[in-house]
């Protein structure tokens, strides 16, 4: 098993799981529906997350790449993939900044692995920055309607 | 009035301090501008061509005394004693400091307000009619409707970095009062068999590319509308094109996809998110409406007016409109005065505004898409005072929907993306109008300039819309007739080659010649237009 | 002539490039010809201005006068508000912006 903490390419990663990260690289959409035994593929953009749904079962990681931040497509992506039930890592690699982690916690995002490194206090504060929530998303928490009412 | 509870509070709290944060960030340098650029553009925060630009939030356009009494102590402690009300029912502040800004945001949230979404590719401020809840045609008050919205789309974690930025509008009325078909979803609150439901317009706009909305759905059910609004926003922050920023918005996507085939996409996502139905969803409609019940309108309030005064009666009959309640109106404050800079209130005026409020129209104020201010509920009786006070005050002017009431967008005095000024040509045709005496001749006649093809002034659909383009470093006039933002929605058409400044001015008056040569009785200029066609007009204009 | 402008971090006001410092006047603006992303960029570095750009100006009574209008009503402040603007009281401002 890979020690990620060694590997170079991986030293900005945090992972909100307890389990063992996949220790091999992630294939794209195209390659992943070819073959049947990898366990980790990477989104891109403009990829259809919906073709994964049928193959969640084998899936350990999706890698949903950002190549730039303001393209938020993979917010989709995410949420789609957890609405049908997808439980493995879900990991935003690319251009992620500290300020939108918290919204990509709550699409589904349980890793990241950016270009530039995110602040450990920023990240903090960022992680912890809504007391309350107005939707319902993937991270499962309480929205205020939900509250407001129970 | 739609007051927060604990919850509301919180979430705008939490959001200055999140700004506050990301502003030191920025200052300390480890953001750079194109990181900080979207952050601030999510609270309102612009560069502007002379400063900072701030533009805050007036959900549906509603405000209180005490809402507007801190938008004028703001625009004297941080900006310099006024402000701009806008074609979204917001108001904007021109000369903001960034190092102000978070402290601006805080005063904001103590009394409910904000700036939340006000600019960036997001789901932005959601408007509506600006006489809801006093209309006598709205089936019912679209403002709940529009709360749910607002709580819906505010922080929304899958819809924050869109393609581009995203207009929604609610009203509840056959007549539009809100260009409801020129936003990115336009929905129209409708009643079927006794039950009031969502009718979906999607993919109207203005800008370079104006279009107007197709229906996609006749009917949403209310308990669905909000799972409906974000199958909309899906399939558009999925589909629609991030490889031109021109060609970014959901209009375009819906245009090329077709209607139809966007509608089928769009109900091919509900089906899915209906899996994952939202809770309480009617609850909170039903709480939320609790907010927006009917004040207690006096019984039997008087119904005649005192139209000795020649003045007065003229502004009763120009800027008052027919209310549900008898013997109230609804009241419309003109922030139009001949040669003035249309949207633009000083701080004496705001307050007088929130004062005037209080005392004749149960503490509420609207802000218009037409950049006005609307008294909602005011007792006829109580007119002549209220009158008497705004005139005093400079606000007086008995102009609304005539060629005076200019839609004018900030242009080249206030704007980066301007290319051409349209506030001195606003003053210049108002000044002209009111010297000739034509106004009242010309009855309604809806007069709207952009500075720039992204058509914030709402040009294409001006009665007659002015658009400002750069010929070759000069400013140089375009004239546009034929459009329409109301329920007889249209997009107007270039008459012919541009005008400098003066020539404009010139052809806007020829124009209304030729209206007043040709219609017939009861024609507003619109309807000359549509029945006799541009012909006439280009014949007049470039002979 | 190529002049050098931006916006004041802080206060987002509109500043001028005079050679050593940044000035709210495009009066005190030099030539910066060939060398404007130099110090652009160093200056954006350094947080002393932000969002800088050259652009086109000439001279005009002996100061720099910006060659589209645009960069003239930056220079001077909104000419429908004069009492906003850096010259309130100057009665021909209008003939330099126009």
């Amino acid at each position: 098993m890979a020690d990620l903490s060694s590997d170079p390419a991986r030293l900005n990663l945090i992972r909100y799981r307890d389990d063992k990260p996949v220790d091999h690289g992630a294939v794209t959409v195209d390659a992943f529906l070819d073959q049947s035994n990898a366990s980790a593929v990477r989104i891109e953009p403009g990829d259809d997350a919906r073709e994964l749904i049928p193959h969640l079962e084998r899936l350990a990681l999706v890698e949903v790449n950002f190549p730039a931040f303001g393209d938020g497509r993979g917010y989709s992506s995410a949420q789609i993939l957890r609405e049908a039930g997808y439980e493995g890592e879900l990991r935003a690699v690319g251009d992620v900044l500290v300020d939108q982690v918290a919204y990509m916690r709550r699409c589904g995002f349980d890793a990241f692995d950016p270009d530039s490194a995110l602040d450990a206090d920023d990240l903090e504060a960022a992680l912890n920055r809504w007391p309350e929530v107005y939707q319902k998303a993937a991270d499962g928490r309480t929205p205020i309607w939900s509250k407001r009412h129970a | 009035m739609y007051l927060y509870d604990q919850y509301d509070q919180a979430m705008v709290d939490a959001r200055v301090e999140e700004f506050r944060d990301q502003a030191r960030r920025r200052l300390e340098g480890k953001l750079t501008e194109d990181q900080f650029k979207p952050l601030r553009l999510m609270n309102g925060l612009y560069l502007q061509l002379h400063a900072y630009m701030l533009r805050v939030a007036i959900p549906y356009g509603t405000l209180n005394s005490r809402q507007m009494h801190a938008l004028a102590d703001i625009a004297d402690k941080y900006d310099r004693g006024y402000g701009h009300f806008t074609t979204r029912q917001n108001i904007q502040y021109n000369w903001i400091k960034l190092e102000d800004a978070a402290d601006i945001l805080a005063d904001l949230a103590k009394v409910e307000m904000h700036a939340i979404q006000t600019s960036g590719n997001c789901i932005r401020n959601i408007s509506s009619d600006h006489f809801a809840g006093a209309a006598a045609d709205e089936v019912t008050d679209p403002r709940p409707y529009a709360e749910l919205l607002r709580q819906w789309s505010s922080f929304h974690p899958e819809f924050s970095y869109l393609p581009r930025k995203f207009k929604i509008a609610v009203i509840a009325s056959d007549h539009d009062r809100a260009a409801m078909r020129l936003h990115d979803i336009g929905i129209q609150i409708v009643e079927r068999d006794g039950e009031l439901g969502a009718k979906f317009y999607v993919g109207g706009g203005m800008g370079r590319t104006p279009m107007i909305a197709p229906c996609i759905r006749e009917f949403v059910p209310l308990d669905q509308m909000v799972t409906y609004a974000e199958a909309c926003l899906r399939v558009y922050n999925r589909q629609g094109r991030r490889d031109n920023k021109y060609k970014a918005r959901i209009k375009i996507l819906v245009h090329e996809m077709g209607a139809e085939e966007y509608a089928a996409a769009v109900e091919k996502e509900y089906e899915k998110l209906t899996e994952h139905p939202l809770d309480r969803v009617l609850e909170e409609l039903e709480r939320v409406r609790t907010f927006f019940e009917d004040p207690l309108f006096e019984q039997n309030a008087p119904e005649t007016i005192d139209r000795s005064d020649p003045d007065f009666a003229l502004w009763v009959d120009r800027n008052t409109v027919a209310h549900k309640a008898p013997g109230y109106v609804s009241a419309v404050i003109s922030l139009k005065p001949v040669g003035g800079i249309p949207g633009d209130a000083t701080s004496e005026q705001m307050r007088l505004m929130a004062d005037l409020a209080k005392d004749y129209s149960f503490d509420e104020l609207r802000v218009m898409h037409t950049q006005n201010i609307v008294l909602p509920h005011v007792r006829m009786a109580d007119l002549h005072a209220l009158w008497t006070a705004l005139d005093e005050a400079g606000l007086g002017s008995p102009n609304l929907d005539t060629v005076e009431d200019i839609i004018a967008c900030p242009g080249l005095d206030y704007c980066s993306l301007a290319n051409a000024r349209s506030i001195p040509v606003a003053q210049k045709i108002s000044q002209r109008f009111a010297a000739s005496g034509k106004t009242e001749a010309l009855g309604q006649l809806k007069l709207k300039i952009s500075g720039c093809i992204n058509a914030c002034g709402h040009h294409h659909a001006g009665h007659v819309g002015i658009l400002g383009v750069d010929r070759k470093g000069v400013e140089n006039y375009q004239l546009l007739l034929g459009g329409s933002e109301a329920e007889d929605v249209s997009l107007a058409k270039i008459t012919g080659p541009g005008f400098d400044e003066e020539g404009i001015v010139d052809a806007v008056e020829t124009a209304a010649d030729v209206y007043l040569r040709e219609r017939q009785d009861g024609e507003r200029f619109l309807d000359t237009y549509r029945r006799i066609g541009m012909n006439p007009f280009k014949e007049a204009l470039y002979g | 002539m190529r002049i050098l402008t931006g916006n004041d971090l802080k206060t987002g006001f509109v500043t001028w490039w005079t050679g050593s410092d940044w000035s709210l006047h495009v009066e005190d603006a030099v030539d910066v010809t060939g060398k404007e992303d130099e110090i652009a960029s160093r200056e954006e570095a350094a947080r002393r201005v932000n969002v800088p750009y050259a652009i086109d100006a000439e001279l005009h009574e002996g100061s720099p006068r910006p060659a589209h209008i645009k960069d003239r009503v930056r220079a001077l402040g909104p000419t429908v508000r004069q009492d906003l603007t850096l010259k309130p009281a100057d009665p021909d401002i209008g003939n330099w912006v126009i």
